[in-house]
């Protein structure tokens, strides 16, 4: 078991997507108390697909690096296959499931993301899965 | 004082047999809770599986032998403290009912609007927020004795000014749970009794650790919880001074609190036992007074002696660790210095510190040490890791914890 693994440090030290973009048209800030990681998420949605996506923030290196993968992730993506990820496609992409405690900084960006999403879709944010 | 032969205590821990990850534990959270010695574990089936009765009214054998042993208990903890009798000791759920206990009764009897609460900028959130409630339902102003320059201990200044305001109450911790400062609570008792306040003392990080005696502090409440000493969770204490008890009004009504009840009023039970209504925890408090004859067989100042030397050896590995920060008071201030050594890594988050350090089989605990308006407005950090001590640690402990600060550095290639 090795959670930090040279591709999680790597984002966290140098994160990919990183800032807030003029051109987003919905965003969502997220508040994790454990670790006081504190992440917002910035996409641009065109035509159903995600366009571009980015955060800003601060936190422990799960979620910044989670963050800055995840980010990766959304580019091209369908809005509709977006929200129906979970925390597996989190343990997925980090290739390691970090434990049930710590999986609430890995999911904090995907939670963001999709109530980023369901603002810009005016639904009610509470309904992104309590798995999250 | 006898030194404690360290690998003998923790054969009597049956937690030290467990491998985490294949290694060996090293539990160096004490703070948070301590492990349990066999004794304590097996007094509790004990009670279940020879003499499980309710207490108090019960004129059978084992329901007399359980009642006995429960006010045993009392007298155990007792002599610990060195409360006059166990008369003054109520039995609560842990600090936070103890304190909050003190809120509800004495407090919300005695303090009324525009009175002064006067607290510290080193409380735990159980001793900040019942009084945050309590000055909101009565219009009562809580105020905050702020520390030093260095922020590792109260600001003499700030002592007098605070006090000088007359506050009904100063609620106060004996030891902070996140920085280790030891406050001087005797003398600071007897300044706030000057201008006529009561004094409640958080004993919950100083009972567990040191020799504490109430007479002598002159306090007039002492509350800590039973599972920081060696005791189960769900078992707490809350000594009050007797007039204090006599005088104040219940807290929870029901059963063994009263003497009579009639249709429309009850006489309420002698003390303590109108503080304790409805079944208590009988194996948490019978439990507790095992755990109280264990540390007295080692003995408090052996206790305090070792994690004395723990605390200066652990400060003096640390700090010569580049990018380790270490907060409270200094090395040569030893003796105002409990066994917790709060510390944070330039550059690496502490809960990615602590998951490192759990990795190593080593359970530490990083977060705002339910202390945030210390650690976040006055630190001005996210969080803190912290290191904690007790009887069954050692000086490998603590070198388990360096290897584990150099593992950390080394993959966020920190030098």
């Amino acid at each position: 078991m090795d959670l930090y693994a040279e591709e999680i440090v790597s984002h966290y030290e140098h994160p990919h997507n990183k800032g807030k973009p003029r051109d987003a048209n919905t965003n969502y800030h997220e508040y994790n108390p454990l670790c006081g990681d504190d992440i917002t998420i910035y996409l641009k949605i065109e035509g159903g697909i995600v366009k571009s996506a980015s955060f800003d923030g601060t936190g422990c290196a799960i979620s910044v690096g989670s963050a800055s993968m995840l980010t990766d992730l959304l580019k091209g993506k369908k809005v509709g296959d977006v929200e129906k990820m979970g925390p597996k496609d989190i343990i997925g992409m980090l290739g390691i499931d970090p434990g049930p405690t710590r999986l609430k900084c890995a999911t904090l960006s995907l939670k963001a993301t999709q109530k980023a999403i369901f603002v810009y879709e005016k639904k009610d944010a509470s309904s992104v899965s309590k798995d999250l | 004082m006898a030194a404690i032969d360290v690998e003998k205590v923790k054969n009597d821990f049956p937690i030290f047999d467990i491998k985490v990850g294949g290694k060996p534990l090293v539990y160096l959270d004490s703070a948070a809770t301590s492990q349990k010695p066999r004794k304590v574990i097996n007094a509790i089936s004990k009670y279940y599986k020879r003499y499980n009765a309710n207490i108090h009214r019960g004129v059978y054998k084992i329901a007399e032998q359980a009642t006995e042993e429960y006010i045993k208990s009392k007298k155990k903890v007792a002599k610990l403290v060195n409360a006059d009798s166990g008369e003054n000791l109520v039995y609560t759920r842990n600090t936070t009912e103890s304190i909050n206990m003190v809120s509800y009764t004495w407090a919300e009897q005695n303090v009324g609007s525009g009175d002064h609460i006067l607290v510290t900028d080193m409380e735990h959130h159980s001793n900040i927020v019942p009084w945050q409630m309590l000055a909101k339902r009565k219009g009562a102003i809580l105020d905050y004795i702020s520390l030093n320059n260095e922020h590792s201990e109260l600001d003499e200044e700030s002592i007098e000014t605070q006090l000088a305001k007359n506050p009904k109450l100063l609620a106060i911790t004996h030891c902070s749970n996140v920085l280790g400062t030891i406050v001087d609570v005797k003398s600071i008792t007897r300044k706030a009794h000057q201008t006529g306040a009561k004094v409640l003392v958080d004993g919950a990080q100083s009972v567990p650790h040191m020799p504490v005696d109430i007479a002598d502090i002159g306090c007039d409440f002492l509350a800590f919880s039973g599972h920081k000493m060696l005791g189960p969770t769900g078992i707490g204490v809350l000594y009050a001074k007797h007039d204090i008890l006599e005088e104040s009004q219940p807290f929870l009504g029901g059963g063994d609190m009263i003497k009579t009840v009639e249709r429309q009023d009850f006489t309420p039970n002698d003390v303590p036992w109108k503080f304790e209504a409805g079944t208590p925890n009988i194996e948490g408090g019978i439990a507790l007074g095992v755990a109280v004859d264990y540390l007295r067989k080692i003995g408090m100042g052996s206790i305090r002696e070792h994690e004395k030397m723990l605390t200066r050896y652990a400060l003096e590995k640390l700090s010569g660790i580049d990018k380790v920060n270490l907060f409270g008071l200094p090395v040569e201030r030893i003796e105002s210095r409990g066994g917790v050594v709060p510390f944070a890594i330039n550059g690496i988050h502490p809960h990615d510190v602590a998951t490192i350090f759990d990795s190593e089989g080593i359970a530490i605990r990083a977060g705002h040490h339910c202390a945030m308006p210390l650690v976040v407005e006055i630190l001005k950090e996210p969080a803190l890791s912290r290191i904690s001590f007790y009887l069954y640690n050692n000086e490998r402990d603590v070198d388990a914890a360096v290897a584990a600060i150099n593992k950390a550095k080394s993959i966020f290639k920190i030098q």
